[in-house]
């Protein structure tokens, strides 16, 4: 099964990545969808990743823990974090299909992230719920 | 499930290799990786075993070029053949939208290729998903083997255990010395394409 986003969908979900995440200070923000795709990708222009193979791990790594998490009997884990010396990675389920995933420094604090990450996906699932429902 | 980004006018389309273990499937995206290099603009990702085994996937983004005006990203993808790494296959097949089947040659795998087939059509049921409706090849590997002595199966008898409900193309290949690879994976992408077009069309 395919699925479509028009540009007028994606500028608008870039808008909100871009004012929530990008200009609050997160290095790099990207939409996928659990079979790995990506859906769209901003950085704030400092430093380019290999955003597809980072996408391939992010969809299966978190297809892993979603795993572990049932084997464990939880529904899912509400935290998906990974802490490095200067870079950090956040994932963020937005429905059975999608994904957010924000790369930042440590010049942000984790709460403050994950409160702009939740706004974020608040405002996301508007747009994307109706796709999941009807498409996928 | 292909994504179309009609914004950026790009399809990303994903394929996975799939097949018992120590079949070959890795040795097909080495050797993609090494024949297409220019147009793989980064590493092949493997997440491996201590032994040299995949342990959870290969992943190798690859560009086709403009198809109708859109740039076709094509996303290969390796499953872990060993039998007890079955959850990870799982996951590595959801949104999976053309397959190619690596069957082992050797004559004595001849019941884990079946049992290979079995699983994928099973793990493809978890996502309502069936081998009579998705684009899928066969390719037949390790045929340097015969020069070797070693007893291979006869292509008939491969056709007969794994190719018998509507019969898809098949490649008798050599991943290692690169023999059908290129046409195998010609096969898959032309035959995923032409799916995708017609969903969307």
């Amino acid at each position: 099964m395919s699925y479509t986003l028009d540009q007028k969908q994606l500028d608008r979900i870039e808008d909100i990545l871009k004012s929530e995440l990008i200009d609050n200070g997160v290095r790099c923000v990207f939409l996928i969808d659990m079979a790995g795709n990506i859906i769209t990708n901003l950085d704030n222009g400092e430093k380019q990743h290999d955003i597809y193979s980072l996408a391939a791990l992010a969809a299966g790594n978190f297809g892993a823990v979603s795993a572990m998490a049932k084997i464990i009997g939880e529904n899912e884990f509400s935290l998906l974090f990974h802490k490095g010396k200067k870079e950090n990675i956040h994932f963020n389920k937005i429905s059975s299909e999608f994904l957010l995933i924000t790369i930042f420094g440590n010049d942000i604090s984790l709460g403050f992230l994950r409160m702009k990450v939740a706004e974020s996906v608040e405002h996301l699932k508007g747009l994307l719920e109706p796709l999941s429902r009807e498409h996928l | 499930m292909a994504f179309v980004n009609l914004k950026n006018k790009l399809i990303q389309v994903k394929i996975v290799y799939y097949g018992p273990g120590r079949g070959g499937k890795t040795t097909n995206l080495e050797y993609i990786n090494r024949k297409f290099q220019h147009r793989i603009n980064s590493e092949m990702v493997t997440v491996k075993t201590h032994g040299d085994r995949t342990l959870f996937f290969d992943f190798l983004p690859f560009d086709v070029g403009l198809v109708n005006g859109y740039q076709i990203k094509i996303q290969l993808y390796t499953v872990p053949g060993q039998v007890k790494y079955d959850a990870t296959r799982r996951l590595v097949l959801r949104g999976v939208d053309g397959i190619v089947f690596v069957a082992d040659g050797m004559l004595v795998r001849r019941e884990t290729n079946i049992q290979s087939l079995r699983n994928l059509q099973e793990n493809l049921a978890s996502y309502k998903k069936s081998l009579r409706t998705l684009p899928w090849v066969l390719q037949y590997n390790k045929i340097d083997l015969k020069e070797q002595g070693i007893p291979m199966m006869p292509i008939e008898m491969l056709e007969q255990d794994l190719n018998q409900e509507s019969p898809r193309p098949y490649f008798p290949a050599s991943a290692l010395e690169g023999t059908n690879v290129v046409a195998t994976l010609k096969k898959i992408i032309t035959l995923t394409i032409a799916s995708i077009r017609k969903e969307l069309l």
